[in-house]
């Protein structure tokens, strides 16, 4: 492992299974199928870097965040920060790290609790991770988190309660909160999907700022690649729980190998109206997957390329470019 | 001639702090066949033009002045029973997230022969055949047309949407954010499948985003709305080589591509006015990096250049 | 900053510019002060015979509200039955909401096989039917107040719980919970800290339906001889009058007590739903203060 790798990740699964019978709903009853909502991934995140995960809604990227941060316990593999395994830690344990990996959220409006002012907000989270040793010490560390996310002056924002807040300055208060645990990353889960255009690239601006000043990693989540490719390094993108195409920001946009990636591209609209809208090389409408595919590659029932090799086996990651990795099987025999 | 033409709309809300001016004076034209833009915020009004198109203003909203004229008659003045003939008949609307709009305990089929035999005297079997053409129209198998919504996946409840709005064979369609909440590779095949039929069906339509891909992917010309009021006009191209408002230009800033090289943006710092309190002069000029003494006291008036219509004092 | 005082005082005054809310403050106010005051309201012993000249006085100077068919003064009973109501209502709500609130609570949030067997528990209770049940364990534990508190208690916790965990379910799904817990909050802290305030409007809302119901139990038990009788309630009025056999002839005997008992609940559900609203957050605005 090299020296700034802040977190890596081994082989994560998280599996929900699918009960019936008596009592199902207590935990009891025969499990009858899983679903694989994160199936195997494996990725590095480095120190300073942002990494986007793309995808549709059901590939499994917002069940891997919460994996990630153990707010839902993994299935199976591991989870190093910092050269610390954090599966398995007691929860005693495992809180100091817990401040160190945060995370900001989809919904502004309901990311905080509607009787807290904004500063007991901060407050709790001070006072959770004992950051202060008294009122005024408190108070210093609210103010300064609340002039760096930009809400300026701090006085005018301290007493609000958030039904009287927009969006946008929601979205600050919560990076606020995390920001004053000074994480070492954070994963932020579509944080601007819910927000007004005009606001959306203030929020990304201060996330690439809080980067460049604090040297916090991000974990980027959406489905809209090109807010990705707006603020991302390294971009993976992401289907039915499984990593397909994993790269620099620019590669993955402008070369990408994956049918999927290639069909999700297409897919975009551009906003300059004279760029024709290109074909969509997909088939079908829906990602789904059977019980008897689990040896095939996931996106076969949908991929225009597809061969009967490639229900055979699952593919593996290839290198295509520098830190470009690709999972498909016909690349991989074309490659060899 | 335009098949739709609206002048100036106000709609207010009367609230107890006073009247909400969701829609303050819009004036604009779709000429047949052409599909028009709608393009702002959320609160400046859009969603508020498509209801009031549709008399959907339930209290305390009101249409409190102005015309909106449908093939030339004014459908504000219409009465109740005038303008239910129309809906469905003659315009029909699909909404966003239209998926809470299907009737669950219904299968699809009948949600389509429905709203046929409610609008034209034809046979039952005419109307179940008519259903699963439409259905086909709009890519989903003939063999569905008994299903029920929740067997459907999110896109495809969309699209059956369409398939309902469009069963009378309507002159004019309102999309309002049709694409909002569905992922990018759905959204693109609803766009495909919306396109055919207008095609198909010679379709007027307007559309009502907050994204300005999805207008330039469809649209032929687009009104930029804030605030309730329109700050500009033209055809899509135009607006956007040549954005004249700075609000405009802001709004069009404010939009990554996947396409060249990475440029920086900005996003606009404040938030739109509260409606029950404008500010008085134009309602953009709080924001405006180019406000002069004359924005500050006088509401500017719509004028040409360039082949658009801008309500900017900066704009001769 | 404002201090506990200054905001108790800013939740008074909304209070009182909520219509419902004043009308309620008004009306428990009054039967407050009637129990408070009790002694100094120009009343006697309720308890005290009077001589058998003095029985079924319609109302005068020197009886207010006249006497009952043992000369009692009808004035001081209905006063003194103040306490009495206002004692049941509020020490078996605060039995009902505080134990149902802590079923709820622990059932709704930890999930599992501990809520599945706390469920089935309510269900159970849920099923046995009020009025009898209520009948029999009055009649088995014998006639006294404490008695009657428990008996009502007894009833009437399952609804608070029932309801209750219903609303952490769906606290306990909102996005700031997770927030909290991702900050690192522990489930105890995320319990009282996030969701028990948002259900304590809920609890306002359930303590006066308990109040109200209390009371209005209470009077059922004493109308049917089952409560009380050395200290006499609105209910063991209506009970003597009962007995007595002349109820169609002294409306000042029968008028006062059910005149009170609706007073109450009136009084307490429409300050109770005053305060659940002026306590969401969001209210003021609503309203433009």
């Amino acid at each position: 492992m090299q020296n700034d790798d802040l977190l890596r990740i081994e082989h994560l699964k998280k599996y929900f299974p699918v009960r019936k019978g008596f009592l199902s709903s207590a935990g009891a009853g025969k499990k009858s199928d899983y679903v694989r909502a994160v199936d195997d991934i494996s990725f590095t995140l480095k120190k300073r870097e942002i990494l986007g995960f793309v995808g549709e809604s059901g590939c499994g990227k917002s069940t891997m965040s919460r994996t990630i941060l153990r707010l839902i316990e993994p299935t199976g593999g591991r989870i190093i920060f910092k050269g610390t395994e954090v599966i398995g830690l007691s929860k005693r344990q495992f809180k100091p790290l817990r401040g160190k990996m945060q995370m900001i959220f989809q919904d502004p409006f309901g990311s905080l609790n509607p009787r807290r002012t904004v500063a007991d907000t901060m407050r709790q989270t001070i006072r959770i991770h004992r950051l202060a040793s008294n009122r005024e010490e408190e108070a210093s560390l609210i103010h300064r988190a609340l002039e760096e996310v930009e809400l300026k002056p701090a006085e005018q924002y301290w007493d609000k309660y958030p039904a009287l807040l927009s969006g946008g300055q929601l979205q600050r208060v919560s990076i606020g909160r995390v920001l004053v645990l000074q994480p070492s990353f954070v994963i932020a889960d579509e944080p601007i999907s819910m927000l007004d255009v005009s606001v959306r690239i203030g929020i990304l601006d201060l996330l690439l700022r809080m980067r460049d000043k604090f040297g916090i990693s991000f974990i980027y989540i959406t489905h809209d690649l090109v807010t990705a490719r707006y603020i991302c390094d390294r971009i993976a993108i992401m289907y039915l729980g499984k990593i397909v195409e994993i790269g620099p920001a620019e590669n993955i946009v402008h070369q990408p190998q994956h049918p999927y990636t290639q069909a999700l591209i297409a897919a975009v609209p551009d906003p300059d109206p004279t760029v024709e809208a290109s074909q969509l090389p997909i088939k079908g409408y829906v990602p789904m997957t059977t019980a008897q595919d689990l040896q095939s590659c996931r996106f076969f029932p949908r991929c225009p390329y597809a061969e009967n090799g490639c229900r055979a086996e699952l593919p593996t990651m290839t290198e295509v470019g520098e830190g470009h990795f690709v999972a498909c099987t016909k690349i991989a025999s074309q490659t060899v | 001639m335009a098949l739709l033409e609206i002048e100036n709309l106000k709609v207010y809300f009367f609230t107890r702090k006073g009247p909400a001016k969701a829609v303050d004076g819009i004036s604009f034209k779709v000429a047949g066949n052409e599909t028009f833009g709608l393009i702002g915020e959320s609160g400046c009004g859009k969603t508020t033009v498509a209801m009031a198109i549709m008399r959907f203003v339930k209290p305390p909203g009101r249409i409190v002045d102005g015309r909106v004229s449908f093939d030339g008659s004014d459908l504000v003045a219409l009465n109740a029973e005038g303008i239910r003939g129309l809906r469905g008949k003659a315009i029909s609307i699909i909404r966003q997230e239209a998926q809470n709009a299907l009737n669950p305990v219904m299968s699809i089929g009948k949600q389509i022969t429905e709203i046929i035999l409610e609008h034209e005297k034809v046979s039952k079997d005419t109307a179940w055949a008519r259903a699963k053409r439409q259905l086909s129209l709009v890519g989903i198998s003939e063999q569905r047309v008994k299903d029920y919504p929740h067997e459907f996946s999110g896109g495809m409840k969309q699209r059956a949407m369409v398939a309902i709005a469009t069963a009378c064979q309507p002159r004019f369609l309102i999309l309002d954010e049709p694409t909002t909440g569905l992922d990018v590779i759905v959204q693109r095949q609803l766009l495909e499948s919306i396109n055919e039929l207008k095609t198909k069906l010679h379709l007027t339509s307007l559309l009502i985003s907050h994204d300005l891909s999805v207008i330039a992917e469809t649209c032929d010309r687009v009104a930029v709305m804030y605030a309730g009021k329109i700050v500009e006009e033209a055809q899509t191209v135009s607006l956007y080589k040549n954005p004249l408002h700075p609000y405009s230009k802001a709004l069009i800033g404010a939009f990554p591509s996947l396409k060249g090289t990475k440029r920086k943006l900005k996003s606009i710092p404040g938030a739109p006015p509260l409606l029950i309190d404008p500010p008085a002069g134009c309602r953009f000029q709080p924001r405006c990096n180019y406000a002069t003494q004359i924005c500050t006291s006088v509401d500017p008036e719509i004028r040409e250049r360039d082949g658009h219509r801008v309500a900017c004092h900066l704009v001769e | 900053m404002t201090t506990f005082w200054e905001k108790f005082k800013d939740f008074l005054v909304t209070l009182l510019g909520n219509g419902m809310g004043r009308i309620g403050l008004i009306l428990i106010g009054l039967i407050i002060i009637a129990a408070l005051l009790a002694p100094f309201l120009g009343t006697v012993n309720p308890q005290k015979a009077g001589k058998a000249a003095d029985i079924l006085l319609a109302p005068s100077a020197q009886h207010w509200l006249g006497t009952d068919d043992l000369g009692r003064d009808v004035w001081s009973q209905v006063i003194f039955g103040s306490r009495i109501s206002m004692t049941i209502g509020l020490v078996t709500a605060l039995l009902t909401v505080v134990s149902g609130t802590l079923i709820g609570l622990i059932a709704g949030f930890y999930g599992g096989m501990v809520e599945e067997v706390l469920v089935r528990v309510v269900d159970f209770f849920m099923m046995l039917p009020v009025l009898p049940l209520m009948i029999i364990l009055a009649a088995v534990l014998g006639p006294s107040l404490w008695n009657i508190i428990f008996v009502i208690s007894v009833i009437s916790w399952p609804t608070t719980a029932r309801v209750v965990r219903s609303q952490v379910l769906s606290v306990k799904e909102r996005p700031y919970v997770e927030a909290s817990r991702c900050i690192g909050a522990g489930n105890v802290k995320l319990m009282l800290g996030e969701i028990l305030p948002n259900v304590v409007p809920l609890m306002f809302a359930q303590a006066v339906l308990m109040i109200t119901e209390a009371i209005y139990s209470e009077a059922v038990l004493s109308f049917l001889g089952l409560g009380d009788v050395t200290r006499i309630s609105w209910g063991c009025m209506l009970h003597f009058a009962f007995e007595s056999g002349v109820m169609a002839t002294t409306p000042w005997w029968i008028g006062p007590p059910i005149g009170c008992i609706i007073m109450v609940i009136v009084g307490f559900s429409l300050l109770g739903t005053a305060i659940s609203d002026v306590l969401n957050p969001g209210y003021r605005e609503m309203k433009g203060i």
